[in-house]
C-alpha cells in the first residue's frame, strides 16, 4: 500500500517546526515515530500534503529529572520508557504500560508523546499518564502553554492540542512509595486494550492510604476510576476490601461495544481488571 | 507533485545516495531499488513482521517507516548477518533447528530474534516468545524457531563447515 505524495521536512529545531506547520496550515501533519500515522497514511485514511518529521529535533527525546517531576522528552520511544531507570524509580506505572504496547518493532520506532497525541482511547499510555496526574508541555507560535492530562484528552482522537502547537514534553510528577500496574486484556498478542486498568497505590501500614485508577477503552477517552479511588483510600489492605472497591470501576463510564465485547462486557472486564491492577500493586 | 529528497543511508555496511519520494517506504527502497529481496513483505501492516530490519541496530518494521526517516541513519537486512561468507550464528540456528517451512517469515523472525538477544542475551522461553510477539509465522507453531534462539542463547549451535555453501543463497 502506497500513501498519497506528499512533501517532507525534517526540522532541527522546535522553532523551526512550528513554522513550518504554521505554513503548512491544515494540510500538514506532523510525524513522530509514524507507527500510527504511517498504517493511517497507507490506507489513505489520511493524506497530508506537508509532513514534518520530529525526528531530528533536538531535545525532544529522553527522560530528564525536573525537580518533583519527570520529563519525558514527546520523541521519546516506547522501548526507552519501558527500560529507562529515572522511570523504574519514580513513575514504574509507565514503564509497565510501555512495555505493553504493540511489540518490540513497534515499541522501538514508536514514541510516548505520538501515541498519547494519536489519542486512541484502546491506546495504552493515555490512562496511565492521567493515573499519574501528568502536564502536557506544548509549544506554539506564542510559546509554551501547560495543559493537565485531565484536560488534555478531549474525545476520540481528539486531545486539548491546537493545529498550530507541538507537544514538546510531558512532566509526569515523582511517585516515591506507591506500588504500580497496569493490567491489560487482549485476545491475541500485539492487539489494542479490550479493556485495561493504570493502577497506582500508596501503602501504609496495614491500610490503602491513597489510590490512582485510570481505565484505558471505557470510553472515547481515557477515564479515572474516582468511585474506586474513593472506596479505597483508608481500606484495609485485604482482597477483599479491594474486590468491594473494585465493584465500583464501570461507574461513569461509557465504553463501546466492537466485534471485541459489547459495553456490558466491557463493564465487567473493567471490574475484574481493576481488582488485579490494585492487588498487584498493593503487592498482594 | 511532491518533490523528491536526496538521502544517504547505510545498508549492509555499503553507503548508498538516492532520490526518493517522501512517500517511498524503506522496504521498497531496499527491494526496489537496492535489490535487496531477502526482506520480505508480508501483511504490510505492521502486523507479520516479515520485513524487519535493524535502523542503528535495533529492529524496526520496514514497512511502516519511509526511507528518508532513514537518511543518516545505518540499515541492516538480513543479507548483512553473514560474515566472509559464513552464516551467523541465528542463521545456522535456524538451519539446524528446522526452524522454518516455507521461510517467509525467516529474514523477519532471524532479525527480530538478533534484536531480541541484542538487548536480553540470555532470555527465558516466555522472554523469547514474547519478544517475537510482533512476528508471525503460519508454518511452524513456532515450537523451532524458539529452539532455535535458545540455542543461540545456550551457544549450542555447531559451527560445521557445511554451513558455508548456504551462506551465498541467504
Amino acid at each position: 500500500m502506497i500513501p498519497s505524495a506528499f512533501d517532507y521536512a525534517a526540522p532541527n529545531t522546535v522553532a523551526e517546526a512550528l513554522s513550518l506547520l504554521a505554513l503548512a496550515g491544515d494540510s500538514g501533519k506532523l510525524l513522530a515515530g509514524g507507527q500510527s500515522l504511517i498504517p493511517v497514511m497507507k490506507l489513505r485514511l489520511a493524506d497530508p500534503q506537508m509532513v514534518i518529521d520530529l525526528g531530528r529535533v533536538e531535545g525532544l527525546a529522553g527522560v530528564r529529572e525536573d525537580g518533583d517531576a519527570l520529563l519525558i522528552g514527546a520523541m521519546t520511544p516506547h522501548h526507552q520508557v519501558a527500560t529507562d531507570p529515572l522511570v523504574a524509580a519514580y513513575v514504574p506505572l509507565l514503564a509497565k504500560a510501555a512495555a505493553t504496547v504493540a511489540d518490540p518493532q513497534v515499541r522501538h520506532r514508536g514514541t510516548f508523546g505520538g501515541a498519547l497525541v494519536h489519542a486512541d482511547p484502546a491506546g495504552d499510555l493515555p490512562a496511565p499518564v492521567l493515573a499519574a496526574e501528568a502536564t502536557f508541555i506544548l509549544a506554539g507560535p506564542g510559546g509554551e502553554r501547560r495543559v493537565a492530562a485531565a484536560d488534555f484528552f478531549q474525545g476520540y482522537f481528539t486531545t486539548a492540542i491546537a493545529e498550530d502547537e507541538i507537544l514538546t514534553h510531558v512532566r509526569v510528577p515523582k511517585y516515591t512509595g506507591w506500588g504500580a500496574h497496569y493490567e491489560k486484556f487482549t485476545r491475541v498478542a500485539q492487539q489494542w486494550s479490550i479493556v485495561a486498568v493504570a493502577a497506582m497505590v500508596r501503602v501504609e501500614g496495614g491500610t490503602i492510604a491513597e489510590a490512582r485508577i485510570g481505565l484505558t477503552n471505557m470510553a472515547s477517552t481515557p477515564v479515572r476510576a474516582t468511585a474506586v479511588e474513593q472506596a479505597l483510600a483508608g481500606a484495609p489492605l485485604t482482597r477483599d476490601a479491594i474486590a468491594a472497591a473494585s465493584s465500583h470501576a464501570a461507574e461513569g463510564t461509557d465504553p463501546a461495544s466492537d466485534l471485541n465485547g459489547d459495553a456490558a462486557y466491557r463493564r465487567h472486564l473493567a471490574e475484574v481488571l481493576t481488582r488485579r491492577a490494585v492487588v498487584t500493586a498493593a503487592g498482594l | 507533485m511532491a518533490s523528491s529528497k536526496t538521502i544517504t543511508v547505510e545498508v549492509d555496511n555499503v553507503s548508498y545516495t538516492d532520490d526518493v519520494e517522501p512517500r517511498l517506504l524503506l522496504v521498497q527502497y531496499l527491494r526496489e531499488r537496492l535489490g535487496k529481496t531477502g526482506t520480505l513483505i508480508g501483511c504490510d501492516t505492521s502486523n507479520c513482521g516479515a520485513c524487519t530490519v535493524h535502523l542503528d541496530g535495533v529492529s524496526v518494521k520496514s514497512c511502516t517507516m519511509f526511507a528518508v526517516q532513514a537518511d543518516g541513519h545505518r540499515v541492516t537486512t538480513i543479507e548483512g548477518l553473514a560474515r566472509d561468507g559464513k552464516l551467523a550464528p541465528l542463521q545456522r540456528a535456524f538451519h539446524q533447528c528446522h526452524a522454518l517451512q516455507c521461510g517467509f517469515c525467516t529474514p523477519g523472525m532471524i532479525m527480530q530474534s538478533a534484536s531480541l538477544l541484542e538487548e536480553n542475551p540470555h532470555p527465558s522461553e516466555q522472554e523469547i516468545r514474547d519478544g517475537l510477539e510482533g512476528n508471525l509465522c503460519r508454518c511452524t507453531g513456532y515450537q523451532n524457531i524458539v529452539a532455535a534462539v535458545r540455542a543461540v542463547a545456550e551457544g549450542t549451535v555447531s559451527s560445521d563447515s557445511d554451513e558455508t555453501e548456504t551462506a551465498g543463497v541467504a
